[in-house]
């Protein structure tokens, strides 16, 4: 069969056994969350409770005025014990409420909409929007934004991200096996929202059930279609995704909507719906736990806020010294230095490799092989990247379309001379923006 | 829990790496090695390990007490390099002769530029051309395999008296393939075997450590001036060093274009310099020097031929 997918692009071991047969446990309520105030793309949220108070789930402990932002909630009831700055995974450290576990579940009062078809696109953004909604794929960019695109510029199409390319995790997979009618509604909130005449479901192919519970989900369904996609990563990666999906490119600078097209995570969809449906904001998601270095690998709800080592714990904890633990997945996870840190809207997944599966070995110098360009999905010379940053040549390498780098992290996987090419990039565009 | 390991992604990596890279190159030349003491005695391993201990020597000593860098000898590069210039000199010469030839190969064309990625040109050509030059009459004396006769290799005859000749040589046509492609014939210590050759190429190609690109080109441009120019495209292709130059010498990494479009310029460029040398210049073989003038071609390919990113539209 000739599937659709992009050019370029590697085949790293799936590594998805691990917990691909494993239904989603719900993690029992933790004693205590930390809640960082940043945890989506934008402003960051100001401080709405204070020290002493008493919470319910749902309530906003952060919001702004600030438009591309996202409220945060408490994820358990019980008592605000501090408001400090704390370990966060992918900043270093970030101001966070810390909430305390009372004996129960208590709830705010939530409003349903089982009847969302008849509630204005205005309404549906502003459910949204306070439900802090964020891209769930990795990125947290927040969804009502990305809902919103400019009057000049008509969505023809929305794409629903279940590629889940990135090795070991299993999250987006589980839900749509265990959760298709439900992704398919938020797909529909989606659709509805941006006036979208067609819509599909993109997902690798070596994941063949949870594409047919999709398309038994939305079987009747004229402008929805299942789209099956080879297996290769970074499949899921937006810009790659339409490429394959639609053969349309995104130009650089560029967003998605320029190309007509809004591409959403299964995982967001799902959030969607329970945040429009239910009335449930997001406060909690699917991680996967995973890794030779986990004594039971498993997908779990977490709730946000939940420290990694609780979630550890919850999966009996470490069966091999840890040699590296990682947010997100092998490819594009960050490497954290402790297990203080707690779980934020974008941790797709917990992996921890045991000390022999760490690569140590020493970069060398580049030998030109040029493997990094024929792997580059996004038609790159990442090895000219590499060499132009680290003689801190800046323009030359905004020649070289530094800038448009997608860090998938393909060319130092592929690198025989094991070169850190993602962290010269990284490096790279962080000079630039300084300058 | 005491360290955890922080660093950039991506945390994983593929299997393939320098050193399995030259290491299964020289793996892919042990056929040929094979051949060339079956050939010409085993007097040709003395000179392929006299080549070998001298790169592999020279970069050591080089690294360690000039550079003081780290030594990188276990890479494999050295060896292979050794194994090359070997491979590209006459059966016959004294054992001095490629020792000095891998030192220069070493010292001058690798390390003074910056080891192993930065080197211009290939190293053992460096070698064989500075051998060459040097010593002129060793470097051109061929014997005949099995037998040790010396005379005419077949493109020295074909230069001097035509191809008609050269037939003439071998008995007939059909003979003169076959003796070309088996090997039986005058030539550098590793060129003339072309079967064992493609064996330990096909090996390379199956392992993806060359790509089609650089050989076809090479090999194709060869075949296609040949006979246009009105000689025999297979014989040309056959005879000399064109089968271990296009699969083995111009398909090195460090000196060849990264693009694939770049690769095939520079292929095609390397095959239309060896027709031309060998109907037009001095010597009988062009394949080293056609190899080091697209050398110098290759980092201008690299700025003319770059691939068009995801998005970006030409202005």
């Amino acid at each position: 069969m000739n599937l659709l997918t992009f050019k370029g692009g590697i085949h790293p071991k799936e590594e998805k056994f691990y917990t691909q047969d494993k239904v989603i446990r719900e993690m029992p309520r933790p004693t205590k969350v930390v809640i960082p105030l940043r945890q989506h793309i934008g402003a960051p949220c100001e401080i709405k409770v204070a020290k002493g108070d008493e919470v319910k789930i749902g309530q906003v402990v952060g919001s702004s005025p600030t438009y591309v932002c996202a409220n945060i909630h408490a994820s358990i009831s019980g008592k605000v014990v501090d408001i400090a700055s704390m370990p966060h995974p992918t900043l270093g450290h970030c101001l966070c409420v810390v909430i305390e576990s009372a004996l129960e579940d208590k709830w705010v009062e939530v409003e349903h909409h089982r009847d969302w078809e008849h509630l204005t696109n205005e309404k549906l953004r502003t459910i949204i929007k306070e439900a802090g909604i964020v891209g769930l794929g990795g990125a947290t960019f927040p969804t009502h934004v990305k809902l919103s695109p400019p009057e000049d510029k008509p969505i023809d199409t929305v794409i629903l991200n279940g590629a889940e390319c990135e090795p070991y995790l299993t999250s987006d997979q589980r839900i749509m096996m265990e959760r298709a009618k439900d992704i398919a509604q938020g797909l529909k909130i989606i659709m509805k929202i941006l006036s979208a005449k067609a819509a599909f479901i993109a997902g690798e192919i070596n994941k063949p059930s949870a594409l047919s519970l999709m398309a038994k989900a939305i079987k009747g369904e004229k402008d929805i279609e299942v789209m099956p996609l080879e297996t290769k990563y970074p499949q899921g990666s937006e810009k790659q995704l339409i490429k394959a999906v639609l053969n349309r490119e995104v130009p650089s600078g560029k967003l998605p909507l320029d190309v007509g097209v809004v591409v959403q995570n299964v995982g967001t969809a799902l959030a969607i719906m329970e945040a429009v449906v239910l009335g449930k904001p997001l406060i909690d998601r699917t991680v996967t736990v995973t890794g030779l270095a986990i004594k039971e690998p498993q997908n779990l709800r977490v709730r946000i806020g939940t420290l990694f080592q609780d979630v550890i714990d919850a999966c009996g904890g470490f069966d091999k010294e840890p040699g590296k633990i990682i947010m997100g997945g092998p490819m594009m996870g960050i490497a954290q230095k402790s297990t203080d840190v707690p779980v934020i809207k974008g941790t797709s997944g917990i992996l921890v490799l045991p000390k022999k599966e760490v690569n140590l070995s020493h970069p060398r110098d580049c030998i030109r092989c040029g493997r990094c360009i024929e792997i580059c999905p996004m038609r790159l010379m990442p090895n000219m990247l590499g060499i132009l940053v680290e003689r801190a040549r800046w323009e030359e390498a905004k020649t070289y379309h530094l800038l448009d780098c997608i860090e998938c992290g393909s060319c130092g996987y592929a690198c025989p001379s094991n070169r850190s090419l993602v962290h010269f990039i990284k490096l790279g565009k962080f000079k630039i923006s300084k300058k | 829990m005491d360290k955890l390991v922080v660093s950039t992604s991506a945390h994983i990596k593929d299997i393939e790496s320098i050193p399995r890279i030259m290491w299964g190159v020289n793996l892919a030349l042990l056929p040929t090695l094979i051949g060339a003491v079956y050939f010409f005695g085993v007097y040709a391993l003395w000179i392929v390990l006299s080549s070998v201990v001298s790169a592999v020597i020279t970069e050591a000593v080089v690294q360690k007490f000039i550079l003081k860098r780290p030594v990188t000898v276990s890479d494999g590069s050295a060896v292979t390099c050794g194994i090359l210039l070997a491979f590209s000199i006459p059966p016959a010469v004294p054992l001095w002769l490629p020792a000095v030839g891998s030192f220069v190969a070493m010292a001058i064309a690798k390390q003074c530029f910056g080891g192993l990625g930065w080197n211009v040109f290939n190293p053992a050509m460096i070698g064989r051309a500075f051998l060459l030059i040097s010593w002129p009459i060793e470097m051109t004396t061929w014997t005949l395999p099995l037998n040790g006769m010396t005379g005419a290799s077949p493109l020295g005859i074909l230069k001097k008296d035509g191809l008609e000749k050269v037939i003439e040589f071998f008995g007939d046509r059909g003979i003169m393939y076959t003796d070309l492609f088996i090997g039986n014939i005058r030539g550098s210590l590793g060129e003339t075997s072309c079967v064992l050759l493609l064996l330990g190429a096909i090996y390379l190609l199956y392992k993806r450590y060359i790509s089609w690109h650089i050989p076809v080109s090479f090999l194709g441009t060869v075949a296609g001036l040949s006979w246009i120019i009105g000689g025999d495209p297979l014989f040309a292709i056959l005879s000399g060093g064109c089968i271990l130059g296009a699969f083995f010498i111009a398909t090195d990494m460090v000196t060849s274009p990264v693009t694939k479009t770049g690769q095939l310029i520079f292929g095609a460029g390397i095959g239309a310099l060896v027709v031309l040398i060998r109907a037009k210049a001095g010597y009988p073989e062009g394949v080293c020097y056609a190899v080091l003038l697209m050398n110098t071609l290759t980092p201008l390919i690299d700025r003319w031929i770059k691939p068009k990113p995801y998005g970006v539209v030409k202005k």
